[in-house]
């Protein structure tokens, strides 16, 4: 019997080395442990054997089992190793092909610069607002220190509606609308389309888009509007960028200036970019003018500010190097994808 | 305003920096500088010489050869040139070998000029070149001595006949000099004169400031005796100042007054225009000269025109005023528009003997609104429309008058007759040294601050605290301005960089902003590029969208001074810049172009406008290409879908846009609420746009999808139990839209129903004839158990039931 045991496990042993596929294995596994397997067929010869041997065979076949198994186990695992080994082979593909595109579309660089500077800004705790853009003259004007008659009127080449409405020519007029909300402190941007009466060219458009920004508060410095803007500047072109304020006048500030900020071309140098200057103008600004605070009841002994605003058309020609503001408006898919 | 430094310097002598020092310190405090040119610039080894000796080329007809004396040594160096105008004795700029010259053959200005070389022109030496006045930089119109059309001849002018063989001709000319180029800001209409920037050029670098030191000039007589003034219209003339000269003795003016104006850009004329034109520089101040033979009864009047009236001005044109011109008149016609342009009747001519001039302040406004409606626009009229101080008028005829004297022009009759109806009262602004710093943010000392107000001429009264300020500076008003004063020459550069304190604020985008931003994230995702278009467009517009004559779109806001009638209506329609826009692309052959803009529209209460418009902003989608109305109806499902608008939307095909193809369109209706509509592009649209391809166009009204988008819901339970899904294929007849079959399956599924889906539409041979097959998917699922197939049937029972009701029964 042990020897007959013996002779199955090494004829068992033989022919799962040699079997050169999975499916033999199952064949295998049948031949020697199915129901009418040869291992079952001694299991089943145990009636001719003593009863006090029966403990002893059943080990004894039961070990052949195992070692059986143990090796199919294996030899199915090899298998299933280099089967997978050859299906990966086979897989391999040109991964450089084409990747699959969805249609892809994009912002206009105006709302991406747009975007750029409403991050900045909310990050220092400013609300973006609204206003109108076919607005009163009052609001547009006269609220903003430009009495009827003023010579800044006529500078700005408004379009009129009528005597008293007209195309808003700056955001200067939500600052207006903000006030008379009467809940201070204010820190805010406006962003928003203006007009202005001028004919289309490489760097005029009757229609492009500013941000204005204004901040009332008990104790607000020209100084806290330098490092403002100086902040501003830096995380919109880039922490090396130097800030530069001249002496400006704009009828609703006093003092008033215009920031410039170092070429991002040549680092100040002067260059074609800068037109050799090594600054380039970026921004008006300055404290709100003690009229426009009355004017709203806002107490100019109590409360100071200041205010800004920006052009976004520059910002974002300025950030592209955009050389003709046209490009803008035609819309044309093959400008408007590259951003 | 354009100055030479040389100007600057007569009055700040002690001035000493390069042109950029001086560019970007002005800059800095505030008197804006542009630019500046070198007037020099290129100009190298230019020397005068003199012809000695011409002889003929040998080769050439057209060229001869000079021996040029470039020195007093005598030096003599051979020339070959062509130019008609020399001869022999000539005193005549040379560039010599290896020098340069500022403009290149065709007359082009060359940065850093063009080197001259010394060479051989058809066989014969040349070490140099002869210069005419456009190679030398300049031109027969700031040079009127120059000839037009050759060598600049010194022997012309006796100023220089005289000079030394061998001498810099670019400072002989003047040319030797910088031209600075200002911007300056309407409140400082003091420094749109010389005398002005001088005084902020002094204090910028904290020199002495030198002004003309002007005389009352003239003889004996009285210029009452000549003229008087009644000024009738005072409002609109507060000051107007009349001197007389006699005996005109017109010649050209000085070189050095010629090289001044010339800088300026201002041609040089006579000696009493020139005279004229340099005060207007010099003090900013505007003056006129009439020939006082003209002037009928000795008398100006100075009152408002009558309605109609005609006047020939000075340039010989014929115009008619209104009764709110200002004009100057004698005693029987008006002989000039105040601050605006002379008359043709009262001009200086050659011949004049006697002169009146004048030197007035207008009211500003009025001369700007005058020019405006006259179609006018002069130097004087732009000075005047600043609004000049009363102050200035006097000194400058003053001025004007001491240079007649000094140029020998003519005789200066003693006196004036000075009309002055409101002298301006100095105005007195209090400074308070911490509020001022309280606004910079700065810690100024009240020394410092007054040292800065005292360098531009403020008065300073230590014991009041109060400053005094002069008439010509119109902007000083309030504390505010002192603190621009304290600024500017402290330098906005040396004024601390804080960020604000105080009160934190929450800030961030508003409701409508962030719908906003979501729409335009969908509208991105699913392959639309952001455009951007005019929010005005032409009336015509309208006609090209097939607009019935009585749409109520048609009724859109008109600007009354638009830039063109395609500019000259407020848009009341989103599409007209898209289509445009896509038109652009098409003609570009620019393939599956999807476009969107996000926008306003403006819609009018009432026309003409009482009160503000209605200002929507929109979404508007639109493209071509590979691509259908489902396509654009699945990019407005999905911008729904984001914005949390989940309820049923209805397509509804009862209310048409003219633009858009009258089988292929819908209004997008959710919750009863139009939000937009959705189609294709009608053929005839298409082709007003030039488009030929199927177009498909969406537009979704911001404002009624922000009301209801809903971003405050509660997360679903993932369900516990298994769903059952039923797949049927309807019959119907072609006409019975889908929507109406999913309103069946949505009412009759009831609770069990979890979701439907159209999964095939069929129209076909193996259909009967105008019938068409939609195939849906339905799932059902109970929330709280296993469904069993019998609650299932029962609900498809009565789903099928209704549908056979709108006439689609199941498919066999």
């Amino acid at each position: 019997m042990k020897d007959k045991l013996a002779k199955i496990v090494e004829d068992a042993l033989a022919r799962i080395e040699s079997s050169e596929q999975l499916d033999t294995l199952n064949d295998i596994r049948v031949f020697y442990l199915g129901k009418k397997g040869e291992l079952t067929s001694v299991l089943k010869s145990m009636k001719d054997v003593l009863p006090e041997d029966r403990p002893k065979v059943g080990q004894m076949v039961n070990d052949a089992r195992s070692i059986i198994e143990e090796k199919l186990e294996e030899k199915k695992t090899a298998f299933e190793k280099k089967l997978r080994e050859e299906k990966i082979k086979s897989e391999t593909i040109d991964v450089t092909l084409p990747g699959k595109l969805p249609q892809m579309g994009h912002r206009h660089p105006n709302t991406i610069a747009l975007e750029d500077l409403e991050r900045i800004f909310i990050g220092m705790g400013y609300a973006v607002v609204e206003g109108p853009e076919v607005e009163y003259d009052y609001y547009n004007f006269e609220a903003l220190n430009i009495p009827a008659n003023h010579p800044a009127k006529d500078e700005q080449d408004t379009f009129y509606i009528s005597n008293d409405i007209l195309l808003r020519t700056q955001t200067s007029s939500v600052q207006v609308h903000v006030m008379d909300k009467k809940e201070l402190p204010i820190r805010m941007i406006a962003p928003g389309r203006v007009f202005r009466a001028d004919e289309v060219d490489a760097t005029h458009s009757p229609s492009f888009n500013q941000v204005e920004g204004l901040v009332i508060d008990k104790n607000i410095t020209f100084a806290d509007l330098k490092g403002t803007l100086a902040e501003f500047a830096k995380k919109m072109f880039g922490e090396d960028t130097q800030v530069r304020f001249r002496p400006h006048h704009f009828p609703f500030t006093e003092p008033s200036a215009e920031v410039d900020v170092s070429c991002f071309k040549c680092g100040g140098k002067g260059c074609r970019f800068c037109k050799g200057e090594g600054w380039i103008e970026i921004l008006g600004c300055g404290m709100v003018h003690p009229h426009v605070l009355e004017m709203r009841g806002i107490d100019p002994d109590e409360y100071q500010g200041f205010a800004f605003g920006i052009g976004l058309e520059r910002i974002a020609l300025l950030k592209y190097e955009i050389d003709d503001m046209r490009l803008l408006y035609e819309n044309d898919i093959r400008f408007l994808e590259q951003f | 305003m354009n100055t030479p430094l040389s100007w600057i310097k007569a009055y700040v002598p002690d001035l000493d920096c390069t042109a950029k020092e001086y560019m970007d310190a002005l800059t800095l405090t505030g008197t804006k500088v542009e630019g500046y040119e070198k007037l020099d610039d290129g100009l190298e080894k230019i020397v005068v010489g003199k012809i000695v000796k011409i002889d003929r080329h040998p080769d050439a007809d057209k060229l001869v050869v000079c021996q040029v004396q470039v020195d007093e040594e005598g030096t003599v160096i051979q020339i070959v040139t062509g130019a008609p105008n020399v001869f022999e004795g000539a005193i005549i700029p040379v560039v010599l070998d290896g020098g340069r010259v500022a403009k290149d053959h065709s007359g082009n200005r060359i940065p850093g000029g063009v080197k001259i070389k010394k060479g051989k022109l058809r066989g014969v030496e040349s070490f140099g070149m002869m210069c005419s006045i456009e190679e030398l930089g300049s031109s027969t119109d700031m040079y009127p001595d120059a000839c037009a059309d050759g060598i600049y001849i010194f022997n012309d002018n006796p100023e220089y006949g005289k000079t030394k063989l061998g001498s810099d001709v670019p400072t002989l000319l003047g040319l030797r000099d910088v031209n600075f180029e200002y911007e300056v800001t309407s409140n400082r209409v003091d420094c749109f004169s010389v005398t002005g920037i001088a005084r902020e050029a002094a204090a910028t670098f904290r020199k002495p400031f030198c002004p003309p030191q002007v005389k009352m000039v003239g003889n004996d007589e009285k210029a009452e005796d000549y003229v008087s003034v009644e000024v009738v219209d005072k409002d609109l003339c507060p000051r107007y100042v009349a001197r007389v000269v006699k005996n005109i003795r017109l010649a050209p003016s000085p070189e050095w007054m010629q090289r001044r104006l010339a800088a300026c850009g201002i041609r040089p004329i006579n000696n009493i225009v020139d005279i004229t034109n340099y005060v207007m520089e010099e003090y900013g101040q505007p003056m006129h000269a009439f020939d006082l033979d003209t002037i009928a009864g000795n008398k100006i009047i100075v009152r408002r025109a009558e309605a109609g009236e005609k006047f020939t001005t000075l340039d010989g044109q014929e115009r008619v005023m209104d009764e709110n011109v200002l004009m100057i008149c004698d005693a029987e016609k008006p002989v000039g528009i105040a601050g605006i342009m002379g008359g043709e009747n009262s001009k200086i001519t050659d011949d004049v003997k006697t002169m009146l001039f004048e030197a007035a302040c207008f009211d500003g406004t009025n001369i700007r609104l005058s020019g405006k409606r006259l179609g006018m626009r002069t130097d004087a009229q732009a000075k005047f429309e600043k609004g000049l101080d009363p102050e200035n008028a006097m000194e400058a005829i003053n001025r004007a008058c001491q240079l007649i004297e000094e140029l020998d022009a003519g005789d200066v009759v003693g006196g004036c007759v000075d009309v002055y109806s409101s002298k301006p009262e100095p105005k007195v602004v209090p400074y308070d040294v911490n509020r001022i710093n309280r606004l910079l943010g700065t810690d100024i000392s009240e020394d410092e601050m007054v040292s800065y107000f005292e360098m531009v001429d403020l008065v300073v009264d230590r014991d009041k605290k109060e400053v005094t300020v002069p008439t010509w500076r119109q902007d000083v008003l309030l504390m505010a301005d002192l603190a621009e004063e304290v600024a500017r020459f402290y330098g906005y550069d040396k004024i601390p960089t804080t960020l604000p304190t105080g009160e934190a604020t929450t800030g961030g985008l508003s409701y409508k902003l962030t719908i906003e931003a979501n729409v335009r994230n969908t509208a991105e995702y699913l392959g639309f590029s952001e455009a951007s278009t005019y929010s005005f467009e032409s009336p015509k517009v309208f006609d090209k969208l097939l607009v019935a004559e009585d749409d109520s779109v048609r009724n859109a806001i008109t600007i009354s001074n638009p830039l063109g009638e395609d500019y000259s209506i407020m848009r009341t329609l989103p599409i007209n810049g898209l289509l445009t826009s896509l038109a652009t692309n098409y003609n570009r052959r620019n393939k599956d172009v999807r476009l969107y803009e996000m926008a306003n529209i403006y819609i009018p209460k009432e026309l003409p406008l009482t009160e503000l418009p209605d200002e929507r902003m929109q979404i508007v989608l639109g493209m071509y290409g590979k691509c259908d109305f489902y396509d654009m109806k699945g990019v407005v499902e999905t911008i729904l879908y984001k914005t949390r608008l989940r309820n049923k939307t209805v397509y509804s095909t009862e209310n048409k846009k003219s633009f858009l193809h009258p089988g292929r369109q819908a209004e997008v209706i959710y919750d009863g609420v139009v939000l937009g509509y959705i189609g294709e592009v009608h053929p005839e649209v298409l082709d007003n746009y030039g488009i030929k391809e199927k177009t498909y166009l969406a537009v979704l009204d911001i404002k009624n999808v922000m009301e209801h988008a809903v971003f405050d819901f509660k997360y679903k339970g993932i369900p516990k139990y298994p769903a059952v899904t039923r797949d049927i294929s309807l019959v119907m007849d072609k006409e019975v839209p889908a929507g109406s079959v999913e309103e069946v399956i949505a009412k009759k599924g009831g609770k069990l129903l979890e979701k439907y889906e159209l999964f095939d539409v069929y129209e076909g041979d193996r259909l009967e004839a105008g019938k068409k097959s939609l195939a849906y998917s339905i799932r059902f699922r109970d929330a709280e158990k296993t469904l069993e197939d019998g609650e299932v049937n029962l609900v498809m029972d009565k789903i099928l039931a209704g549908l056979k009701e709108i006439g689609a029964e199941l498919r066999s």
